[in-house]
């Protein structure tokens, strides 16, 4: 019986969890594309920054509430990160966490054709 | 032309709900399906987007992704390949090439199994959903307009609407090479000049940046010759204590910013400009005209904002006028910066509510987004502006959140991200 509980519990918290993340998630997947310009793809940068992809949460969090509140010196970041709300940032590195890291394609260079 | 016979694949069985939930947790994972899963109509219909830069095919590859291949997308783009604005200054400085801005399409146009036709829309018929191409129509359940700024050189006096020998170089191209070549083959003790417009343009910092990348060339190569910037505006229209360092410091002596100077006359064939307070005749003469929407809204008459910009609903970036048309980038009415990073948030944005417009869901309400925007003073050295915008549903406007500013001088490191910043937004755009 208790295991019958304990599953039923489970299923709630998941359900729950899967929902929750559903309404917010429109939100913080297009909130998170805008990191791209600078981290990469969906987080997988091409290099001269972190990426974020698969980027533990806590340590996310930390750096970004940092970054926030000053404790942590940066050139660009505190720009940003003053802009976010707390959940905004929790929301962030919970996607983030959650991306797998992937090599990026290497980007299609081509010679100037001389058209435009 | 037969853009529907290149249609490519989407899954026929997906519910609604099932489509929802794969978007949430299927991430940007590949969603391309074998070609036996093609079927005739796609589930959520097909979005036409017009221009393929860094708004419209930003908003063809999210709305493939986050549709799971649920929409089709079909582009309309007459260029060849994707010529990089951003760091075309650095080609006029001589630390980038042409060609190290030029990209192929085919990578993203398979990767995300977009329908491409290379061609230009010349008229759009908003009651009957179809665009107007050079060669035949195509109907569109929404429609992204996506075009970049046009240029309006009869605000200009004098100036005839091409002049040969005059390059805006606005748009990197054969004209980023032309003004190039033009600075090479200058006299030492040349003057180049270049004026800038009033009101909207896209990218507010990108002529100052490219008087300091001129300025570089000449102190390596030219080091008797000026840079006159001619500014329309009554003061330099952002970053300007970054800037003025720069002008102050070690371009002191090259560079000259007269403000309030707007071309008054203006003689091609002797590139003489006329202003309220002086004559000037110029070696290399660089006008950046006025700006407005690109010519496609003009001719669909959705550039509502003093017959010059788009307005938008910047929850779903639909026109003011015609809720099944959508606009992005350059071409819109925002009162932010026209910037490449800019056009590919608003085109995310937007390809989010496209999504839940067409699965019957309600965008959502309160977007938020980033900008960060670098500008190179030499060959090394980058300074940034950086800001989260979030909607404001009181003032119906994306509006800069607190916290945001720009650097206090431009450094080594600043350019090294600045580079990063290029590769990482190439890569966003065209993989
Ligand atoms: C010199 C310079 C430097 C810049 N530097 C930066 C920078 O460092 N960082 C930054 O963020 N931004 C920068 N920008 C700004 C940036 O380039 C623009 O904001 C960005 O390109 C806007 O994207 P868009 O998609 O709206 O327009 P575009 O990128 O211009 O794309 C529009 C596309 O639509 C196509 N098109 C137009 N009309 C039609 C039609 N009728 N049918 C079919 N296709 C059509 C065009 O061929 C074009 O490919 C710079 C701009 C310049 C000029």
């Amino acid at each position: 019986m208790k295991q019958v509980y304990a599953s039923m519990l489970w299923a709630c918290v998941v359900a729950w969890s899967l929902a929750a993340q559903a309404e917010d998630s429109s939100a913080t997947h297009t909130l998170a594309a805008s990191c791209a310009a600078c981290h990469g793809p969906n987080g997988n940068s091409l290099g001269g920054t972190p990426t974020l992809a698969a980027l533990n949460q806590d340590y996310f969090v930390q750096r970004m509430q940092g970054f926030k509140d000053g404790s942590v010196s940066s050139t660009v970041m505190h720009h940003h990160a003053k802009g976010l709300t707390k959940e905004e940032i929790t929301a962030l590195a919970s996607y983030f966490a959650q991306q797998p890291r992937q090599t990026a394609h290497a980007l299609p260079h081509q010679s100037f054709l001389g058209a435009q | 032309m037969q853009p529907d016979s290149i249609l490519t694949s989407h899954p026929v069985s997906a519910t609604r709900r099932q489509f929802v939930r794969s978007v949430i947790y299927g991430g940007l994972a590949f969603y391309g399906l074998p070609a036996f899963a093609r079927a005739s109509k796609p589930p959520l219909g097909h979005v036409v987007i017009v221009g393929a830069g860094f708004a419209g095919l930003t908003a063809a590859k999210y709305l493939r992704a986050w549709s799971m291949g649920n929409l089709k997308v079909t582009i309309i783009e007459p260029n060849p390949q994707f010529i990089s604005c951003p760091q075309s200054n650095l080609v006029l400085g001589g630390s980038r090439t042409l060609d190290q801005l030029s990209f192929g399409y085919d990578l993203s146009r398979k990767q995300h199994g977009l329908n491409w036709v290379q061609d230009s829309v010349t008229a759009v018929d908003l009651a009957n959903k179809q665009v107007q191409l050079t060669r035949g129509n195509l109907s569109y359940d929404r429609l992204i307009l996506a075009p970049g700024v046009d240029f309006n050189y009869s605000k200009i006096p004098g100036m005839p609407a091409t002049v040969a020998d005059i390059p805006h170089a606005w748009k990197a191209g054969k004209q980023t090479l032309q003004l190039r070549q033009q600075l090479e083959s200058m006299p030492d003790g040349g003057v180049f000049v270049m004026t800038i417009p009033t009101g909207a343009y896209r990218c507010p910092p990108g002529p100052y940046e490219r008087a300091c990348q001129v300025a570089h060339y000449f102190k390596q190569h030219k080091p008797r010759s000026k840079v006159l910037i001619l500014d329309a505006n009554a003061d330099i229209t952002s970053k300007k204590g970054l800037f003025l360092q720069s002008f102050n410091g070690a371009y002191q002596g090259i560079i000259e910013y007269h403000n309030n100077s707007e071309i008054l006359q203006l003689d091609a064939a002797s590139k003489t400009i006329k202003t309220d307070f002086e004559t000037v005749k110029a070696d290399v003469l660089n006008v950046i005209p006025p700006q407005l929407a690109g010519k496609v809204t003009q001719v669909a008459g959705l550039n509502n904002v003093d017959g010059r910009w788009c307005e938008v609903d910047f929850v779903t970036y639909a026109s003011s006028l015609q809720s099944d048309v959508h606009i992005i980038g350059d071409s819109i009415s925002a009162g932010l910066p026209k910037s490449a990073h800019m056009a590919t948030s608003q085109a995310k944005v937007c390809a989010a509510a496209i999504i839940d417009l067409q699965t019957g869901n309600a965008p959502n309400p309160l977007p938020v987004f980033a900008n960060t925007c670098y500008s190179f003073v030499d060959d090394q050295q980058a300074m940034h502006v950086a800001n989260v915008y979030r909607y404001d549903p009181a003032k119906k406007s994306m509006v800069s959140a607190e916290g945001g500013g720009v650097s206090t001088k431009a450094t080594v490191q600043e350019g090294e991200y600045a580079q990063a910043w290029a590769k990482n937004i190439w890569a966003d755009t065209l993989t």
